[in-house]
């Protein structure tokens, strides 16, 4: 009996493993609020690097223990997931819409505007990203919104690729010459016959591109060019701690572990999806 | 051949031109870049001579054009903060951080050739699946933490490596590994492909009918034709791990140009982010350039594209 498309994803250990590792990070951000066991900014200097409370010396109060500032880890850990599952979709939004959009017009019309939308891809994959969000953070003083927009703005090339190539592939596929005869519309062939077709393969790119905003934000934030401090994001938190980690290995091997995860699930349903079509864009 | 040359040199000669507009408009973003420099402490008059002395008072096209002509001539000015050329700043660090990307290279190929290969030779096994599950957890690796974590593990408990710092070969090793890092996975799995598409083709079928050993077949006639694109791949990674080398320098303390752009971010030494964004952008171009002719060269069959 041949199977469906869902029944064989169920059956990929990759996508369970992935799926619940993204569907409990999503879950555990959006009730952040209502789930944390303490105020993930309430400073006690008394109760500074607590060790979490299955190691020696910990407290039960504090499963995964304090920060440097006494804050709960947990609880920082939690506001964490949100700032990093925030970055990575409103990135994937924003570079999606830029890469797409110039990969489908390159693909589908091709000559001299294709010409000009390669070269957009080449000049953008010749600029170091890393270097020019850090710059740009510090020129403009860095904020959560910035970090979002520099990413957006800086991570739409493999959108494009990928776009682009599989538009040339359709474009003249026999249901999008069907579409013209029936006469309709340019901006119907556009967004009616070829973005429902590419969808699958974008939505590849969205996994890959949202896992690669995740960590860069937090590499940012590790600078100290990414989200602003007093927030919890997993980059900070590990930049925070680093000058103890030499004492208390924990302090930075538990949100470094957490974005490790995270970034795993988020590249383990792509590769789930990937297989599920049976093409190969690691390239 | 000649007409790809050229035109494939012409469009990197653009994309040059755009980057260097491009790095000559970042460092406009912040809207007053004399108040910027003059930092949080400074008087109006400050601010007046600092934009009198660097030329900021000129309208922004004469400041353009001064700039871009000193600049495709090598010359990017005077660095604020280090009170030095900044030519002769990024060619005092660039070694390192050309070090550090060639070790992260080579340990990168280490790695993924031979993984690559007998993840082809056994496609579909559990060698297979767990070559892929390697690369997975490669890419999902936050760099800066990797090597947090083996300078806790290899530096502090096992004692064998330096923390930091670059005086002896040593200190190369683990930011070479973190680096080596980010091109793992990609290495890897185009290795694998290729290796896969060479093993399946014509010319292994006849090089088996000869009888040719198994290793005199996977080498010379399966490898020497997975090889094409993962020289061109290396040579563009290469350029990807320069680019991102500032947070492993960061991390290591190694004073390469990646360390010397994150200072200078963080005192708004300008004329110094500048010049390194627009040096290692130029680096990839040349670097991309290479792999494509090489590539050409190797295959002739793309020419024509």
């Amino acid at each position: 009996m041949p199977m469906t498309r869902g029944g064989r994803l169920l059956r990929n250990p990759g996508f369970v493993v992935g799926a619940a590792i993204v569907a409990f990070t999503t879950i555990v951000a959006i009730l952040a609020p209502w789930i944390v066991p303490y105020d993930p900014f309430a400073i006690d200097l008394q109760r500074r690097l607590v060790p979490p409370s299955f190691m020696e010396g910990g407290d039960p109060r504090n499963f995964l223990g304090t920060d440097q500032l006494g804050r709960d880890y947990l609880s920082r850990l939690i506001y964490g997931a949100r700032i990093s599952m925030v970055i990575g979709v409103l990135t994937v939004i924003t570079s999606g819409l830029i890469g797409i959009t110039l990969g489908v017009l390159g693909g589908f019309y091709g000559g001299k505007i294709d010409d000009f939308v390669v070269f957009c891809i080449t000049t953008r994959l010749s600029i170091p990203a890393v270097l020019v969000a850090l710059a740009v953070a510090a020129l403009r003083g860095s904020s959560f919104m910035l970090v979002v927009l520099v990413l957006g703005l800086l991570l739409w090339d493999r959108f494009a690729v990928v776009a682009r190539s599989t538009t040339m592939q359709i474009r003249n596929l026999d249901y999008v010459a069907a579409a013209w005869c029936a006469g309709v519309s340019r901006w119907w062939v556009l967004t009616r016959e070829v973005l429902p077709n590419i969808a699958t393969h974008l939505a590849v790119v969205a996994t890959l591109e949202m896992a690669l905003a995740i960590l860069l934000e937090a590499a940012l934030s590790f600078l100290g060019l990414g989200v602003p401090p007093p927030l919890p994001s997993w980059g900070l938190m590990i930049s925070e701690a680093k000058e103890y980690m030499f004492f208390e290995a924990w302090v930075i091997i538990i949100p470094g572990a957490a974005l490790f995860i995270l970034v795993l699930g988020v590249n383990l349903l792509g590769d789930a999806l990937r297989d599920m079509m049976g093409t190969d864009l690691s390239r | 051949m000649l007409r790809f040359f050229l035109r494939r040199f012409a469009v990197a000669v653009l994309v040059a031109l755009t980057v260097l507009t491009l790095a000559f408009m970042l460092t406009r973003l912040s809207g007053d870049l004399a108040i910027s420099i003059a930092g949080p402490n400074a008087t109006a008059e400050d601010v007046e001579t600092i934009r009198r002395v660097y030329g900021l008072d000129r309208p922004v096209w004469v400041q353009y054009f001064d700039w871009l002509g000193r600049a495709v001539q090598g010359d990017f000015g005077e660095s604020y903060f280090f009170r030095d050329r900044v030519a002769n700043l990024i060619g005092a660090r660039m070694p390192v951080t050309l070090t550090l990307g060639l070790v992260g290279l080579v340990i990168a190929l280490v790695v993924s050739l031979p993984l690559g290969i007998l993840a082809a030779v056994r496609e579909g096994s559990w060698v297979d699946r767990a070559v892929a599950l390697f690369a997975m957890i490669g890419q999902a690796m936050p760099s800066f933490w990797l090597g947090l974590v083996l300078m806790i593990v290899f530096g502090l408990q096992l004692g064998w490596l330096p923390i930091s710092g670059v005086e002896t070969w040593e200190g190369f090793v683990l930011p070479g590994v973190v680096l080596a890092f980010s091109a793992i996975p990609s290495l890897t799995r185009l290795t694998r492909s290729g290796m896969i598409e060479a093993l399946s083709s014509d010319y292994i079928r006849t090089a088996r009918a000869k009888g040719l050993s198994r290793l005199s077949i996977l080498v010379k006639h399966g490898f020497r034709n997975a090889a094409i694109p993962v020289v061109s791949i290396a040579a563009v990674q290469l350029g990807f791990m320069l680019g991102g080398s500032v947070v492993i320098e960061t991390v290591f303390a190694l004073h390469g140009v990646g360390f010397l752009a994150w200072e200078s971010i963080s005192k708004n030494d300008f004329p110094v982010v500048q010049a390194v964004v627009l040096v290692l952008a130029l680096i990839y171009i040349a670097l991309t350039l290479l792999a494509d002719l090489l590539n050409a060269v190797l295959d002739p069959r793309l020419r024509t594209a």
